[in-house]
């Protein structure tokens, strides 16, 4: 049987499943998806359970294996799109700017209206923020959101994402533009 | 020279430094060319303030998430503790 007394699978659900859930939930807006993946998590640490060192505290270990499963259904989402969306729209972002890099005028950002007034701690402008990072496209959001969130380095998302170092940056600036656009539309 | 006329009046320039600057690095010239923008630009100024403000509402949400309350369904976490059952029995 399991030798190690740190890890303890029969009480892994009530211990963890909440937390490992809301992990899941804050990356991939999908309530089936994110059980599935909670279940997957759980079933891939059996297997490996023997190789458990203690090094870490079991959420931890657990949430490792959680983190790599999510960034497998980032990729798999956004392979095959990868080519298509950085060349079609990704490179000018024309609709903001006229073509000597002047902000369009009906584009340009405008005050909120909260920026002064703790927006991080505003529960409608942060539901509109998470309503507008959904209609990302799907590439776009999961290198957005592996920086920002798990906030790994360049280089790994590069890798795990398959974006050229260039491309990186082509999608933070237009991910951030097409947020901030649509935070404005949404919200004032 | 002409590269920092481009930078001066390139709203799109200027915005793009801006995420270098926010999450990665900027050159040195990079940063004096982007305090020149800024000097003359508001519009820019405040797609600044808004895109780190954006970032760290970003990294906030979840912050959030763990504390929502957000719980799984105890049929589903049944379901879950069942499956792992049965694996630890099977071997």
């Amino acid at each position: 049987m399991l030798s190690n007394v740190t890890v303890n699978p029969h009480q892994w659900v009530k211990n963890h499943a909440d937390y490992l859930y809301a992990y899941t939930l804050s990356r991939i807006n999908d309530e089936e998806q994110a059980r599935d993946l909670v279940q997957e998590t759980f079933l891939a640490a059996l297997e490996r359970v023997d190789k458990f060192e203690g090094k870490c505290s079991e959420r931890t270990w657990l949430t490792a294996i959680l983190k790599n499963k999510i960034v497998d259904v980032y990729r798999k989402k956004s392979s095959g799109l990868v080519i298509a969306d950085i060349n079609k729209e990704t490179h000018d972002p024309q609709e903001y700017f006229w073509e000597d890099g002047h902000w369009r005028e009906d584009h340009q950002p405008k005050h909120f209206g909260v920026e002064d007034n703790d927006p991080l701690h505003n529960k409608e402008f942060n539901k509109v923020l998470q309503q507008c990072m959904q209609k990302l496209p799907a590439l776009w959001l999961a290198v957005f959101t592996m920086k920002h969130i798990d906030d790994e380095s360049t280089k790994v998302i590069c890798t795990e994402l398959k974006v050229s170092d260039a491309n990186f940056w082509v999608i933070i600036h237009r991910t951030k533009l097409n947020l901030r656009a649509c935070l404005q539309k949404n919200w004032i | 020279m002409g590269e920092l006329r481009n930078i001066v009046y390139n709203c799109k320039q200027a915005t793009f430094l801006i995420e270098k600057k926010l999450i990665g690095k900027i050159t040195l010239r990079e940063k004096l060319q982007l305090h020149i923008h800024f000097y003359g630009c508001s519009v820019c100024r405040l797609f600044n303030k808004q895109s780190s403000m954006i970032n760290a509402m970003v990294k906030q949400l979840l912050i959030n998430h763990d504390k929502a309350d957000i719980k799984l369904d105890e049929r589903a976490k049944a379901d879950m503790q069942h499956r792992i059952e049965d694996e630890l029995n099977k071997s």
